[in-house]
């Protein structure tokens, strides 16, 4: 095989089955994808959920994680966040011409061992080769089914009094990917936090704990999901600033270029609406899984479908669902 | 001990001190008869007034004007065309700062070019233009250069190095404008819907950084002429509260003076070295037209001539437009500036104009007045 990608490992003919044997079998290797059939057929007894993301991030390799683990986590972490274990994926690849097989290769091995995490298989895919300037490298999309363990979950069904608590510190993605970025090259120890939720679902689950919302702080960051989840129920979600968990890192990347915290994108940390009863035994659940999970805040009617972020000095403003491209500030 | 990042901050954000300052100007503000409005000239000011909501921590009769303080939003429609008309040009390579980038000009904003297959970049520092210029030698890089004191010297320091290493690729745009002047503009100016001169503002709070660079003394003209005091402040909530107390506590006094809050690092004199090299190779405009406020004198700078080579402004004098392009008839951003009005007072704030959707300058940057009240609201 060659080193790097060309047109012809897209043709559907000989250089195309070289590349899925290659390096889809030789990672993806289970018996559904093995049958090279043009669909999967699946049994399951259980309600599903489904889901679909693409991945498009730039660089396709960032401190703790890449392309690969992202669009797994990613996929998986939706169906997570309904109550779902990720069982069953599909993937399919837009690459550039001229990408290096290793790195594909890279991107591939990486994606496995994140499935191994969530115990969850790619039954199908597909290969696209386009020519040179048509995707940036490498695109992936992956759509995952999972079967429903906890039902009900729904960001309707927030009420004045429950707790909002978050699974670790926040930003930690997008501060990463940001520093990363040519042309800020700035030094930095931030690691991305990519990482698949479904263990931490399950042993809240598993702890009978009623989970009223749940959702990962992807892009827009915490302040997206609590502005989408206040509108959604019509209450107001009060949130302690102080009491936001963020690392010296990533409040050092704000101070520098401007951005909120809240705003910044997750990979790995969510945000989870809990009925009174359930919050001291969800945080003690949470802190085994990271030590920096907190309560930030709480569902109340001060101002219906808006978030208000408290500061510890008695003032009050909204946070604001997040707009437009990130840029650093000028002075 | 390691000086860390946070301890730049941590002590100047800190609840309980805070709170003793609403307390000492509460108590002074008693002693006041009458209403004192403080014009923040800065962005960075007005966004961290309302970032913090230090006006809740205020009593009623301390006001605060949202000023000019802004460069991407006071930056006229038709000089941003100029980017505009520049990138798009097929050998150039326009460089620029951060937020520049959203502003919308008669055509688009630089967004918009990049979209149409400009090659637009922003920088945080200038001085990275030698090395896209380095990268890109059938190019050439235009770096359109915009800011107050704080910015220009670095913007001179990439002049200077672009001379010194004989890079031949790297043109400027300047649109450096400067503080002072357009505070006697604001104080000036007739308004003209009423005819009149009676601007609202009392006292001003000067912005700590421009004042790192050009010193305090460029606010001696203030008491002087004016008998407006000036408090030169830093940026955290605690700074800003210690000068409030500060410009209130001279009114209590019958004082007016220029003083320093941002005693950490600002001096008289400031920066003598970046005062010379912005010396060395800028002058001042005759006149630079602010959006929202028109054209003020001595306000903005220019390439010297004997730099004229490196000025994209003379270079491409003639596919550059020149006639002056005005805001929406229905936008106040200039009454706003003069502390005539806040922002939710305009009839389209929030409606036809938004951070998103920009009609008038104090929309544009996060750190317009309008901007700054879209996205925390006042919650009093």
């Amino acid at each position: 095989m060659k080193k790097t990608i060309t047109l012809a490992n897209g043709n559907g003919g000989k250089e195309n089955n070289e590349l899925i044997e290659k390096i889809f079998y030789k990672y993806f290797q289970n018996d559904i994808l093995s049958r090279s059939e043009d669909a999967a057929i699946l049994t399951t007894p259980k309600k599903l959920a489904l889901t679909t993301d693409s991945f498009t991030v730039s660089p396709l390799f960032f401190p703790g994680g890449d392309i690969g683990k992202l669009s797994i986590c990613g996929t998986c972490n939706d169906l997570a966040m309904m109550g779902a274990k990720p069982t069953y994926l599909t993937c399919s690849f837009i690459i550039e011409e001229g990408l290096e097989v290793r790195v594909l290769e890279k991107v591939v091995r990486s994606m496995q061992k994140e499935l191994e995490k969530n115990s969850a298989i790619i039954v199908s895919g597909d290969t696209k080769v386009v020519p040179k300037g048509s995707v940036d490298k490498i695109f992936i999309n992956t759509t995952g089914i999972g079967e429903v363990l906890k039902e009900g979950i729904s960001s309707h069904n927030l009420k004045e009094g429950m707790g909002i608590v978050v699974s670790q510190d926040i930003g930690r993605h997008g501060a990463a990917i940001f520093a990363a970025r040519e042309g800020i090259s700035l030094d930095s120890d931030i690691q991305s936090d990519c990482d698949s939720l479904f263990v931490y679902i399950k042993a809240l689950i598993d702890a009978n704990i009623d989970i009223v919302a749940i959702r990962d702080a992807t892009r827009g960051g915490i302040a997206a999901v609590l502005n989408e989840w206040a509108k959604a129920s019509g209450v107001c979600i009060e949130i302690q600033e102080d009491s936001v968990p963020v690392s010296m890192e990533v409040r050092g990347i704000c101070e520098l270029l401007g951005f909120e915290a809240l705003s910044l994108a997750n990979e790995g940390t969510f945000v989870v609406a809990l009925k009174e009863k359930d919050i001291n035994k969800a945080l003690e659940i949470l802190k085994q899984f990271n030590k920096n999970a907190s309560i930030i805040g709480k569902v109340t009617n001060q101002h219906k479908s808006k978030v208000i972020l408290n500061s510890s000095w008695g003032t009050k403003r909204f946070l604001d669902m997040p707009t437009g491209e990130l840029l650093p500030r000028i002075c | 001990m390691k000086l860390e990042l946070k301890n730049l901050y941590d002590d100047f954000r800190d609840g309980k001190t805070l709170k003793a300052y609403a307390k000492i100007i509460e108590e002074d503000a008693k002693k006041l008869n009458r209403t004192i409005n403080i014009m923040e000239v800065c962005g960075g000011h007005t966004h961290s007034i309302m970032k913090y909501g230090i006006p809740q921590l205020l009593p009623k009769n301390i006001n605060f004007i949202h000023g000019p303080g802004c460069p991407v939003c006071i930056m006229p429609k038709e000089r941003i065309d100029h980017a505009y008309i520049l990138a798009l040009l097929d050998d150039v390579i326009l460089v620029t700062l951060g937020d520049m980038i959203k502003v919308p000009g008669s055509n688009g904003s630089l967004q918009d070019a990049r979209a149409k297959g400009a090659d637009v970049r922003f920088v945080y520092s200038p001085i990275e233009c030698i090395k896209i210029a380095k990268e890109n030698k059938d190019k050439k890089i235009i770096f359109f250069a915009i800011g107050f004191e704080t910015t220009t010297p670095m913007t001179a320091v990439l002049i200077e190095q672009t001379i010194k290493q004989n890079i031949p690729n790297i043109f400027f745009h300047i649109n450096h404008v400067t503080v002072p002047e357009v505070m006697c503009e604001l104080i000036d100016s007739r308004d003209e819907h009423i005819d009149s001169y009676n601007n609202q503002i009392d006292a001003f709070l000067g912005p700590s950084h421009v004042s790192v660079i050009a010193g305090s003394k460029i606010y001696d003209i203030f008491p002087k002429k004016y008998h407006r005091p000036v408090v030169v402040s830093g940026f955290e909530p605690v700074d800003i509260m210690e000068s409030i107390s500060m410009i209130i506590k001279q009114f209590i006094q019958n004082r007016c003076e220029v003083e320093i809050q941002y005693k950490r690092v600002v001096d008289y004199d400031g920066n003598k070295k970046a005062q010379e090299l912005i010396d060395r190779y800028f002058d001042k405009v005759s006149l630079f037209r602010w959006r929202g406020l028109g054209n003020i004198p001595k306000s903005g700078l220019k390439l010297k001539d004997k730099y004229a080579k490196y000025d994209a402004e003379v270079i491409y004098k003639d596919i550059l437009p020149i006639s002056e392009i005005e805001d929406h008839k229905l936008c106040i951003c200039g009454d706003i500036l003069r502390g005539m009005a806040k922002p939710p007072e305009c009839t389209i704030f929030g409606t036809a104009c938004t951070p998103t959707n920009p009609v008038g300058s104090c929309m544009v940057s996060s750190e317009g007045a309008c901007a700054a009240y879209y996205k925390y609201g006042n919650l009093l």
